[in-house]
């Protein structure tokens, strides 16, 4: 039987021509912010300042562009949370946890109690939520 | 000559802005922009729309595609065709139901059942036909699997025709209509492709915490079948005597709660002291998962042919009905059981009781009637 717990879809690919568009800029970017500061030692404060500005634009533009990515990457993912398998002994109580496996149902019988020899119950097929990041509201 | 024109006037309007070179600049770059957002605003809106469906299309594409793969590893799996499945499936994907016409609404319900019927009976030899080697739990499983598949195939398709459509008139309207609901369709295209894996794997679903409910009550007493794909045991409850019924699992199936009730009530010659139904609902917006209420009528879901026939019947015996529900999500009900769900079948049996306790007398006849899909869940 084949384990089927916790699965991810394979990851979204990125496009190549994105990505060099992006390294391209933030290093035009680098080089402007640099000269900014060459520009400004010069004493030529005027220049330094556009440099500046437009540099931080670029900048901004930059990360703006890569959490783009990040989060059309993330979007992209089919997540799977564990499945959980109680198993239990009617008789003595006993009782094992373990990960779905394919096959299982509730009220089925499956292996032999370590403790008594009675045969064990799958009780319960659950999975686990994790909220994120909660809000208390007032209402 | 018109542009030098242009751009002379323009170099004049900027040499009137107060300040210094850089300050004009920025200036004439916000007027710009004022002028561009004035006259090309609403098309900017609409482009950066479009954007939004195309992404979100890209997700629903990609998971239309995941669906028909795992529909079709499934097949492979459980069935072992000796031809390969492929284009069967992307048959499947395409099929439809008219729905009868009810122009005339007399006798609407038993013709919506009949298509109902003929609809089941070709799926199940559809997925007979793609899977020879499969038992019946696993056709059950499998039917569902490729339900959810041809879902996904059809969300997909509906949002790629109002994207092109939008596209091609660039009309705000088609193009805003969609843009507003795509949150909630994602919602639903997730649930669904979450469902994929649960059908094919055969794990309990969300909605199935009704059968779940009635499997607990009904677990260790001796079971019969009735019409249909349900069974039934008679359970003794706080003195009384009562019919706890679900769809036969744990394959995927709802089968017929109303077919059922009927045929226990007329068994019984009509003396039920009440009916209890118990069904997962949908809950709304800052409800708790799991949350348990009790009201009035019968809580059944799907085309409405079993609510109208379990109406009838208790009208005609004048029977009182109550329903239990378990609130969830539209997430929740088709993807794998949630921990919350799973306890709040529990709360749903004390309510039983209590309800049993106020409503009949020791010696009575209840039905207890879990409604929902079995997938995972035995008796």
């Amino acid at each position: 039987m084949s384990g089927v717990s916790s699965e991810t879809s394979p990851p979204a690919k990125v496009s190549p021509f994105a990505l060099i568009a992006i390294i391209i800029t933030l290093v035009v970017v680098v080089m402007l912010l640099f000269n900014a500061v060459y520009f400004y030692a010069e004493k030529n404060f005027e220049i330094a300042m556009a440099l500046l500005i437009i540099g931080f634009f670029g900048l901004a533009a930059c990360i703006y562009m890569f959490a783009e990515m990040r989060r059309r990457l993330l979007r992209l993912r089919i997540e799977l949370p564990p499945i959980t398998t109680t198993i239990e002994c009617r008789k003595c109580g006993f009782k094992t946890v373990r990960g779905f496996q394919r096959g299982d149902y509730i009220f089925k019988e499956v292996d032999v109690c370590q403790k008594c020899n009675e045969k064990m119950l799958i009780t319960a097929i659950y999975r686990e939520v994790r909220e994120k990041g909660k809000k208390s509201f007032p209402f | 000559m018109k542009l030098a024109f242009m751009l002379a006037l323009f170099q004049g309007w900027l040499l009137q802005i107060p300040g210094d070179w850089l300050s004009q600049i920025f200036s004439a770059i916000f007027i710009i922009m004022l002028i561009i957002s004035m006259l090309y605003g609403q098309r900017i809106q609409l482009h950066i729309w479009l954007k939004e469906i195309e992404g979100s299309l890209y997700k629903l594409k990609y998971i239309r595609d995941e669906g028909r793969k795992i529909a079709i590893e499934a097949i492979k799996e459980a069935g072992k065709p000796q031809a390969d499945p492929t284009p069967r499936v992307d048959r499947f994907l395409e099929y439809f139901t008219i729905s009868p016409q009810s122009l005339d609404p007399f006798g609407v319900v038993w013709k919506l059942e009949h298509i109902l019927d003929v609809r089941d009976t070709r799926f199940k030899d559809e997925v007979r036909l793609l899977a020879p080697s499969a038992d019946e739990t696993q056709i059950n499983n499998l039917e569902n699997t490729l339900e959810a598949a041809m879902a996904l195939n059809y969300i997909y398709k509906v949002i790629r025709h109002y994207f092109l459509l939008g596209k091609k008139t660039l009309s705000l309207y088609v193009i805003m209509q969609i843009q507003m609901i795509l949150p909630l369709v994602m919602r639903e295209a997730e649930a669904y492709a979450s469902a994929l894996k649960a059908f094919a794997y055969g794990q309990p679903i969300g909605d199935g915490v009704g059968a779940l409910v009635a499997a607990k009550l009904m677990h260790g007493y001796p079971l019969r079948k009735v019409p249909k794909d349900c069974v039934v045991a008679t359970v003794p409850i706080e003195g009384r005597t009562a019919y706890v019924i679900k769809a036969e699992g744990p394959g995927g199936n709802v089968g017929k709660p109303g077919d059922a009730i009927k045929t226990i009530i007329e068994e019984n010659e009509g003396k039920i002291a009440t009916i209890i139904m118990i069904d997962a609902a949908l809950k709304l917006e800052g409800e708790e998962v799991g949350e348990v209420a009790e009201g009035i009528g019968a809580a059944i879901g799907g085309p409405g042919v079993d609510q109208f026939k379990i109406e009838e019947t208790i009208l005609k015996y004048r029977i009182p009905i109550n329903a239990v529900i378990i609130k969830e999500d539209i997430g929740d009900a088709v993807s794998p059981m949630r921990r919350e769900i799973f306890e709040a079948a529990d709360k749903a049996i004390e309510r039983i009781k209590q309800l049993i306790l106020e409503k009949t007398k020791e010696g009575d006849k209840v039905i207890i009637c879990g409604v929902g899909n079995t997938i995972g869940i035995g008796q």
